[in-house]
């Protein structure tokens, strides 16, 4: 990646807050309410993000030769394991409990939905304690 | 996630911004490692305009939020999130967004798994509260 991509990045990232926003997914209330199984609505946020996304995953490589700032296509690294499906079992207590993931606790402060700060502070203390104690090899 | 892949090449996962964050203020192997010390500029970028999107559609069509979850709920499940998150190497952006679209099968055990776990948790704080 280079420096010429980061309007692109900037854009990406308005683009996935806007949406976040319209969807509703910034409300932990929103959240809860899918969790609880009162709003499935977030199903379809979720169902059409990734839709999208496989679309452009599978056919944007074959379109470009690379990424129109130049670089490479990357893959999203994941490896089956106990720390994968843990963490992600971890993950869902700390989702459930709070209605909050990364991208709404972040998006929240454009919001100004100042508690959701303390959920972002949360988020962020976790991920030290994780890299600090229980990092492995990254 | 599609308009970043088309641009840039990125994969454009959440939860690692925090553990990149880190790699300002501490000087601990893991967090300075190239995969997270490297990519902390455009994470942060991404993340600022997440803020910036947000705040469009405040002013555009929307208002100003509060949410009146307890507090304690959203720092004590951030901060669980946080950790497992990291531990798992995705959250509902990496593994739910971007290992599903690139049909990775740890990604699809990892959503399932959280779907479940956040489900369960949602219905026992109900019903404690």
């Amino acid at each position: 990646m280079n420096r010429g991509a980061l309007p692109f990045v900037l854009a990406a990232g308005a683009l996935f807050g806007f949406g976040l926003a319209l969807s509703t997914m910034v409300r932990p209330e929103v959240v809860l309410d899918f969790l609880l199984w009162r709003d499935l609505g977030l199903l379809l946020v979720l169902g059409g993000a990734v839709a999208v996304t496989f679309i452009a995953y599978r056919f944007v490589p074959r379109l470009f030769a690379r990424p129109w700032t130049g670089g490479q296509f990357q893959k999203h690294p994941s490896e089956m394991g106990a720390r994968t499906l843990g963490g992600a079992a971890l993950f869902g207590v700390g989702w459930g409990l709070s209605g909050v993931c990364p991208g709404p606790a972040i998006a929240g402060l454009g919001t100004a939905n100042w508690p959701l700060a303390v959920a972002l502070a949360g988020l962020v203390l976790g991920a030290y304690v994780q890299g600090r104690f229980f990092g492995g090899s990254p | 996630m599609s308009l970043l892949f088309a641009a840039t090449g990125l994969i454009g996962g959440m939860s690692t911004v925090f553990t990149s964050l880190w790699s300002f203020f501490s000087r601990a192997p893991y967090f300075n490692a190239p995969r997270f010390a490297g990519s902390r500029v455009w994470r942060l970028v991404y993340a600022a305009g997440l803020v910036l999107g947000a705040a469009a559609w405040v002013v555009s069509m929307g208002a100003p939020e509060h949410t009146s979850v307890p507090l304690w709920q959203l720092g004590v499940g951030g901060f669980i999130a946080g950790f497992g998150a990291r531990l798992s190497n995705g959250c509902t952006a990496g593994h739910g967004i971007c290992g599903m679209a690139s049909l990775q099968a740890p990604s699809i055990a990892s959503v399932l798994i959280f779907l479940a776990t956040a489900m369960a948790t949602a219905r026992l704080v109900r019903a404690l509260a």
